[in-house]
């Protein structure tokens, strides 16, 4: 095994400690060490936007992050969208929307679209779209996803007032 | 017991509603587990040794160093996999193709694979193996490689399908041909008579999800396989026979699958996990990287297509001819035969022939892809059929609706149509408020058909009634698209019960009997006929009981929306039964109430659509961006309709990326140049418009619901309606797909030269 450093970081909130060999992606760290497999590999490069997270709020694909990065930040994974077992309004649109097919996409898509409505909560359509060009559906054509993340917005919003 | 498939127009209170997925939730909330999901005590990570050479002789693999490496606990070359084919061919290149067998046949064939403690220790025994190679020349191109002085790549490949067979090995592994009437005849009597050229690139179905597997085998032999697959059955068959095991000792589980479009169809990596599995006498996961899914996995096949068709000036086609090479990779496969089947599918023409050749060269064994050869065919065909409207001086749709292929015309490949959709798609089209809308400069509309088969199969499915009321169905055919659901609202549907009362789930291959590879459009069509059947066997089940309960004779009883009753004045003052009411009773009444179906689904019913497109290309840079887009497509029936209209979008989203962008890309040395999503560019969210849809239903008289397929027809008209907008916005006919920015600017650099042009939009 490569050389171990003692990662502590915050991930959807609880801490978690794990040794981190320094040559092992942050997407690998998540899914062997801390058991978040939600979390996908699509392409290990940065391409697919299947392993997104936010990392101190800041989208990013967790395979062009090292896991020892992450040491002190604060982690937020697909697994953290839901809040005391509710579903979080995006997740509630994209089953309602049929936004998935497979599935294998939708954690990355949640994830950076959450990213997206907290910065941005009435992005027009050509904005989602850009705001989620970084991540690949190969199932969808990506035409639900779009209106889920719609649907979505609005409701946020609606809940906002 | 014997059930009937035929079509009854039955009243549905359950099908056609759009409910939740029952496997939402999971999905949303990161639980769902796909292949690489799964772990096991103990279990190694496995990594496969590529060769880097597109076709070289593999002289000498020295593994001893790697074995030697702390940690590494099995290393396997083709020693490791002896040969127990037993003369069967298609076996055997399946063997050869998950390792080479001393010969690399492409850039990326596995020539060994190790298992260790973790995935940096088996990359580190990666670089110990030794592998002596002795380059030999290659060919990686599908006209190249027919030519006489290409380099052979298997000296037993002799041409079938030519009389006499050749007596010399070549690259042209099939010759197909088919067709009817006289086309000699026919074009004599044509006013016009075209002929053009097409050729597509390779394509990869780039499912998001790399092909991955969980294997152990235990030391009784006996063992088991998670793994993301289409087929859990065939893959349990195919892997079982290559490592010599009984079929019933392995249990293949299909984990969630990330996307498939055939490439999930056919195993890769999967025998090497069980194999790494057996020496280690451990748990073994391997998962591919994505390098390795473009390299070493099947994508489609590139091709090489002659199209030639004559027509009277009044828009009858009295002939056309079709000549199609398609690349397979490096093994024989049965392309050709599919385009000849599918080429001319949407039209009836009296005179008519289709000529397919199967070709090998140093590239990945192709697999089927979405309507696997079709798009290819459809390009060619699609594209001549505006050429030759053109030409006439009439309106694309009003002749390919001069020549559709209506219920009693002669297919291809030889059968009669029943009744079948593209007539209908093709008047919606007409019909469709897309066709009005306003073209602006250096934009263009296109309207292309496509055709698929669909097929049924052997399939099998299990019904339980829990002792609550509540249904539990195993089905064997997977989920990759929200099959489920659909499972649910027909078993829901036939037991009168509701929605969320049926669970569903994707059976092991111990848990049910065979059910075919989920594909060829088959899922919904073949396990929604058994689930239909086990439903009304498990209905004869509950009158029984129910007649028990009432102390009636069961011919008394009737089952109407889910409820048991006595028929018969005499019989008018007994309680009514729910299934609830029934089940709870089972233990006194005979025990567990179940329905099961084993059935070989016949009759599927064909696909047909129609698409329109409208782009806009920059002169300056050659990019197409796609406007708008309209699918229309005949379902048979959309049990539920969300998702079929996601099949829709999905496939004419692929259809779209092979149009404008996608294609392998191979260098003077034989090596893939872009085994990757960025420069493998699949279409993103910000490339496409919003995709609208329309369902035709019109029944598939062989199914109780009427159902067709739906998955892969809408993957084949894009090509031609993307290639037919551009030509309509630029006056410039692209014959060679991708038609990406390179590509077109070429093209219409080179049309102040070329009189191959149709009128701008
Ligand atoms: S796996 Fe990180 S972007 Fe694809
Ligand atoms: S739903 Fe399959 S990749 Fe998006």
């Amino acid at each position: 095994m490569s050389e171990a450093v003692l990662v502590s970081t915050t991930v959807n909130g609880d801490v978690v400690e794990f040794a981190c060999p320094t040559d092992e992606v942050l997407l690998d760290s998540l899914r062997d060490r801390v058991g978040l497999t939600g979390v996908k590999e699509g392409c290990g490069t940065g391409d697919c936007g299947a392993c997104s997270i936010t990392l101190d709020g800041q989208l990013v694909c967790s395979c062009l992050v090292l896991g020892v990065e992450a040491d002190g930040r604060d982690i937020t994974t697909v697994e953290g969208l839901t809040e005391d077992g509710e579903l979080h309004p995006l997740q509630q649109k994209f089953i309602d929307h049929a936004a998935l097919q497979c599935g294998v996409c939708t954690p990355g898509f949640l994830v950076a679209a959450k990213a997206l409505l907290d910065r941005n909560p009435n992005p027009t359509e050509t904005e989602i779209r850009y705001a989620l060009a970084g991540n690949l559906c190969r199932c969808t054509g990506y035409d639900k996803i779009v209106r889920a993340v719609q649907a979505s917005a609005k409701e946020l919003n609606k809940a906002r007032r | 017991m014997p059930h009937d498939n035929s079509y009854t127009g039955q009243e549905f209170k359950v099908v056609g509603n759009r409910f939740a997925r029952p496997d939402g939730v999971d999905k949303v909330t990161g639980r769902a587990r796909y292949g690489a999901d799964a772990s096991a005590p103990g279990q190694l990570v496995a990594r496969v040794l590529r060769s880097p050479h597109a076709h070289a002789k593999i002289t000498k693999i020295d593994t001893a160093k790697a074995e030697r490496l702390s940690g590494v606990k099995a290393v396997i070359t083709s020693d490791d996999l002896p040969d127990l084919t037993g003369g069967d061919r298609g076996m055997a290149d399946i063997l050869e193709n998950c390792m080479a067998r001393g010969r690399a046949l492409y850039d990326g064939h596995a020539v060994a694979a190790v298992a260790a403690v973790d995935e940096q220790t088996a990359r580190k025994a990666l670089k110990l193996i030794k592998v002596t190679y002795e380059v030999l020349p290659h060919v990686t191109d599908v006209d190249e490689a027919m030519k006489p002085e290409a380099p052979v790549i298997h000296d037993w490949v002799f041409t079938g399908g030519v009389n006499p067979q050749p007596t010399k090995p070549c690259n042209v592994a099939n010759r197909t041909e088919m067709g009817h009437g006289d086309v000699d005849a026919g074009f004599a009597q044509a006013d016009v008579v075209i002929e053009r050229s097409y050729k597509t690139e390779q394509t990869h179905q780039g499912y998001i999800e790399p092909h991955a597997c969980l294997a152990s085998v235990n030391s009784d032999g006996s063992a088991e396989m998670w793994v993301t697959t289409q087929g859990p059955f065939s893959y349990r068959t195919v892997c079982a026979s290559l490592l010599g095991m009984d079929l019933a000792k392995l249990k293949v589980t299909s984990s969630e699958i990330g996307g498939g479009f055939g490439g999930k169809t056919h195993v890769w990596a999967e025998p090497l996990a069980l194999a790494l599995s057996r020496k280690a006498n451990r748990p073994v996961k391997l998962v591919m990287t994505r390098d390795e899914v473009f390299r070493a996995t099947g994508p489609t096949a590139s091709t090489s297509i002659d199209v030639k068709v004559g027509a009277k000036k009044n828009g009858e086609i009295t002939a056309a001819e079709l000549e199609l090479r398609y690349q397979g990779g490096a093994f024989p496969g049965i392309w050709g035969m599919l385009g000849c089947m599918t080429g001319f599918a949407c039209y009836d023409i009296a005179n008519q022939r289709s000529v397919g050749w199967d070709v090998i060269v140093n590239r990945p064994k192709v697999a089927a892809y979405r309507a696997p050869s079709a798009p290819m065919a459809a390009y060619a065909v699609e594209s001549i059929m505006d050429v030759v409207a053109e030409e006439i001086g009439m309106d694309p749709v009003d002749f390919r609706l001069k020549n559709v292929a209506k219920e009693g015309a002669q297919a291809p490949y030889g059968p009669i149509y029943g009744p079948i959709g593209i007539e209908s798609a093709l008047n919606a089209v007409k019909e469709n408020p897309h066709m009005k809308v306003k073209l602006k400069k250096n934009q263009g509309r296109g309207v292309a058909c496509g055709f698929w088969f669909n097929i049924g199969g052997q399939t099998c499915v299990d019904l339980n009634i829990g002792t609550d009321g509540s249904v539990n169905l195993a089905v064997g055919t997977v989920d990759v698209g929200g099959a489920r659901s659909s499972m649910g609202m027909i078993a829901a549907e036939e037991l009168g019960i509701d929605y969320e009362d049926v669970k569903v789930h994707v059976a092991d291959t111990a848990s049910l009997g065979h059910n075919d590879t989920t594909e060829g459009s088959r899922g919904t069509f073949s396990s929604g006929m058994a689930t239909i059947f086990a439903a009304r066997d498990a209905i004869e089940v509950l009158k029984e009981r129910a007649a028990q309960m009432l102390d009636v004779p069961k011919e008394s009883i009737q089952w109407e929306n889910g409820t048991a009753s006595a028929t018969g004045a005499e019989n008018s003052n007994l309680p009514t039964l729910t299934l609830k009411e029934i089940a709870a009773k089972s233990h006194n009444t005979g025990g567990p109430i179940a329905g099961h179906n084993e059935v070989t689904a016949d009759g599927a019913g064909m696909g047909f659509a129609a698409h329109i497109c409208d782009v806009e290309v920059d002169p300056e840079t050659g990019l197409t961006k796609i406007l708008k887009y309209t699918v229309v497509q005949d379902a048979g029936k959309a049990i539920h309709p969300d998702y079929v209209e996601g099949q829709f979008q999905g496939a004419a989203a692929q259809g779209i990326g092979w149009a404008l962008n996608e294609e392998y890309v191979y260098g003077e040395d034989g090596r893939l140049q872009n085994p990757g999503f960025l420069d493998y560019r699949i279409p993103v969210c910000s490339d496409l418009p919003f995709i609208d849809t329309m369902i035709l239903e019109i029944p598939n008289p062989n199914h109780p619901y009427g159902i067709r397929g739906v998955g892969e027809t809408s993957i084949v008209p894009p090509l031609g309606a993307v290639g037919n907008a551009i030509a309509n916005a630029t006056g410039v006919r692209m014959n060679h797909a991708p038609m990406s920015p390179i590509r077109v600017l070429e093209a219409l650099d080179r049309a102040g030269v070329s009189g191959d042009q149709v009128s701008a939009g």
